[in-house]
């Protein structure tokens, strides 16, 4: 997993799941305005149902092909592609607008979701391919 | 201004792999300290730069878009945290699960400001 083919995977992942996350940020933005972090609260749940799927996939495949693919999709697409310190800096950011009850929100909402995300995206595939 | 993202999301993406690996060659596969270490530190680093330059209202500057939105970014994850914590509900270990949910939430965001602060920003 340490070597450099890994790295390289990883690299090009990450590069398209963060590219991926600032144009969806953008975009929840210009829809929906800057007051509420939507774009990453999005990332994140997509991000979340997405790594369960596919490991969920690769559980169900256990042939070297699906391994093949998981530096690129799991460590490189999915990790870049969701953000804990934006997560992070955006509670933070709504605190310092004076906006306690929407951070509080964000959190309370966040959380869950992210789980109920990853639980549904490995529901999803053990259903289809278990 | 996607290419600053995209190539500091590769950087970040590989360092997260760096220190994932380096933990748990150090602390074992039992619990996911690679993926609590690598977003304790990213929020602290988010928290300094947020604290230090401000937060972006509108267009954002190139250093941001590289530092913040692509290394941390990049960097700090949330989709493996939510397999790590299922996975570890779902093999029967209830209170890791959720030690590690609130430990990344509450030191997370507790090094985040602790940043903030540090970097001469106000709450």
């Amino acid at each position: 997993m340490s070597s450099w083919p890994a790295y390289a995977a990883v690299g090009l992942g990450s590069a398209l799941g963060s590219s991926l996350r600032y144009l969806v940020s953008l975009a929840s933005i210009a829809m929906l305005g800057p007051a509420f972090p939507w774009g990453t609260l999005l990332v994140n749940l997509v991000g979340s149902w997405l790594i369960a799927a596919f490991a969920a996939y690769a559980a169900c495949r256990r042939d070297g092909h699906v391994a093949r693919w998981q530096p690129f999709l799991v460590a490189g697409f999915c990790g870049g592609f969701t953000t804990f310190s934006l997560f992070g800096l955006e509670t933070l950011h709504l605190l310092g607008l004076g906006r306690p009850g929407l951070a509080l929100l964000y959190v309370l909402l966040s959380v869950p979701l992210w789980l109920a995300a990853a639980w549904l995206g490995d529901r999803f595939v053990r259903r289809r391919f278990g | 201004m996607l290419l600053m993202v995209a190539v500091g999301g590769a950087l970040g993406g590989m360092l997260r792999l760096a220190v994932s690996n380096l933990l748990a060659r150090l602390a074992g596969a039992g619990f996911p300290w690679g993926t609590l270490v690598v977003n304790l530190s990213g929020a602290l680093l988010a928290g300094i730069l947020a604290g230090s330059f401000g937060v972006p209202h509108g267009e954002a500057a190139a250093a941001w878009l590289f530092l913040v939105i692509g290394v941390l970014g990049g960097y700090t994850t949330v989709s493996s945290l939510s397999l790590q914590s299922l996975a570890l509900w779902q093999s029967g270990r209830h209170g890791a699960a959720l030690a590690n949910l609130s430990l990344t939430l509450g030191a997370g965001l507790a090094l985040a400001a602790l940043g903030w602060w540090l970097g001469g920003g106000v709450l």
